[in-house]
């Protein structure tokens, strides 16, 4: 059965405080999410009390702040700080989006909660296990196919084709869709998920690609493609504003064309 | 066989290409899908003309409703009305049971037992839309 509540193994507890330092005048509450599987024991909610005027604009600032002049243990993932590595995405305010692009104040409330993306294995602290969320990718093929003995120079596409590629070349897999989508919560393990169905896409609709119908047969299953219900979450999250929902349909449409 | 359960455990030997994979594309999926639509569009017209005709026969009595199934257009629709219905709803409960059931078998119990319930429905609700209808037409 779906499971509604955590085990009580995961049930987060409450943890340490961390007071903001004397004479601060600015200052912000961080709650944040703390689980180190090889310490045992039960995850936590840390909240740090930090002076922000110390801090600059993004969340992202505010979590290197306190790893940096509160708390080094803090685990989290990043990169490029300008949201094109995907590596910071987390679940902010109730809410995946990227760390590094989203700014605290933007944040609702008087505190900012911060947990890992939902409903992965923890790694560590804001760090979640995405192995499987990769294997997906890479179980869609993500490269393009041809029997056609190559060509000398390239192969040819024209402006027009090329721009069916728009909105879906420009996804960095950062997973704040498919962490947020219902139908992977529950069915993660064989439902491909709304990043990896929206590459899938853009293979399907590659005028270059040769297996648009075995790329077609791979996805032909119920619980592959058809999870999806159209809940929409996955593109009201996308922090690139793409629209995964959108490309998964036509996904659909293509599966209707070809037998009727 | 995998699992939801296989999510929560990192520590294992199969490759994670492996279990993206699981047992591969089952081929279907798009009929139902079709089925879905197909259905859904024929119940919501049908819906309408149901809705219509039940508000017209309140406070009619045994005999002239008996007599309204008993004209063959209504009695056509009537059954339409109900075979749309249960047919979106097979496929709609099946989703379901998909979404939130995990257990191989409990999946399969609750699919199978959810097809039966739908065609019991149907043939005894043709069963009852006919007897009504041969009755009355048969006794003028
Ligand atoms: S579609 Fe958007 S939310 Fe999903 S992985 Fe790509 S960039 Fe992230
Ligand atoms: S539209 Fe589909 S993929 Fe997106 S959140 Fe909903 S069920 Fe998930
Ligand atoms: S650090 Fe690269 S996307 Fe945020």
């Amino acid at each position: 059965m779906v499971e509604l509540a955590l085990p009580k193994n995961s049930q987060v507890k409450s943890g340490k405080h961390w007071p903001a330092p004397a004479g601060a005048k600015k200052v912000k509450t961080f709650k944040i999410y703390r689980y180190d599987p090889e310490a045992g024991g039960n995850p936590r909610w840390d909240t740090y009390d930090v002076d922000m005027d110390a801090v600059g604009p993004m969340v992202l600032d505010a979590l290197l702040y306190i790893k940096n002049t509160i708390d080094p243990t803090l685990a989290f993932r990043r990169s490029c700080r300008e949201g094109v590595c995907g590596s910071c995405s987390m679940n902010i305010g109730g809410r995946n989006t990227l760390a590094c692009t989203h700014g605290w104040a933007e944040v609702p409330g008087k505190v900012v909660q911060i947990s890992p993306l939902p409903h992965l294995p923890v790694v560590k602290d804001l760090i979640p296990d995405l192995t499987l969320f990769y294997a997906q990718y890479a179980s869609i093929e993500p490269w393009l196919h041809t029997d056609t003995p190559e060509p000398q120079t390239e192969w040819k596409q024209s402006p027009k084709d090329r721009e069916k590629l728009d909105g879906l070349y420009e996804c960095i897999l950062c997973a704040c869709c498919s962490t947020s989508c219902p139908s992977y919560w529950w069915n993660g393990d064989k439902y491909l998920g709304p990043a990896a169905l929206l590459h899938a896409y853009r293979w399907l609709i590659d005028s270059r690609d040769e297996a648009t119908g075995d790329r077609l047969d791979a996805l032909e299953d119920p619980f592959k493609l058809y999870r999806c219900h159209t809940i929409m979450n996955c593109a009201q999250v996308c922090p690139k504003g793409l629209n995964p929902a959108k490309a998964i349909a036509e996904i659909k449409k293509m599966m209707v064309e070809r037998v009727v | 066989m995998s699992s939801n359960k296989d999510l929560f455990q990192p520590r294992q030997f199969r490759t994670p290409l492996s279990r993206a994979r699981g047992m591969g594309s089952a081929h279907h999926g798009v009929s139902h899908f079709i089925t879905e639509r197909v259905s859904g569009l024929a119940f919501a017209p049908l819906t309408v003309w149901g809705v219509y005709s039940a508000l017209k026969l309140i406070g009619a009595d045994q005999h002239t409703v008996a007599t309204w199934i008993g004209q063959p257009v209504n009695a056509v629709l009537l059954g339409l009305l109900l075979i749309s219905a249960l047919v979106h709803l097979q496929g709609a409960v099946q989703v379901v049971i998909e979404d939130y059931i995990y257990r191989f078998t409990t999946k399969s119990a609750l699919v199978i037992g959810n097809l039966f319930v739908c065609v019991l429905a149907g043939a005894v609700g043709i069963f009852s839309i006919l007897k009504v209808a041969l009755t009355v037409t048969g006794a003028h």
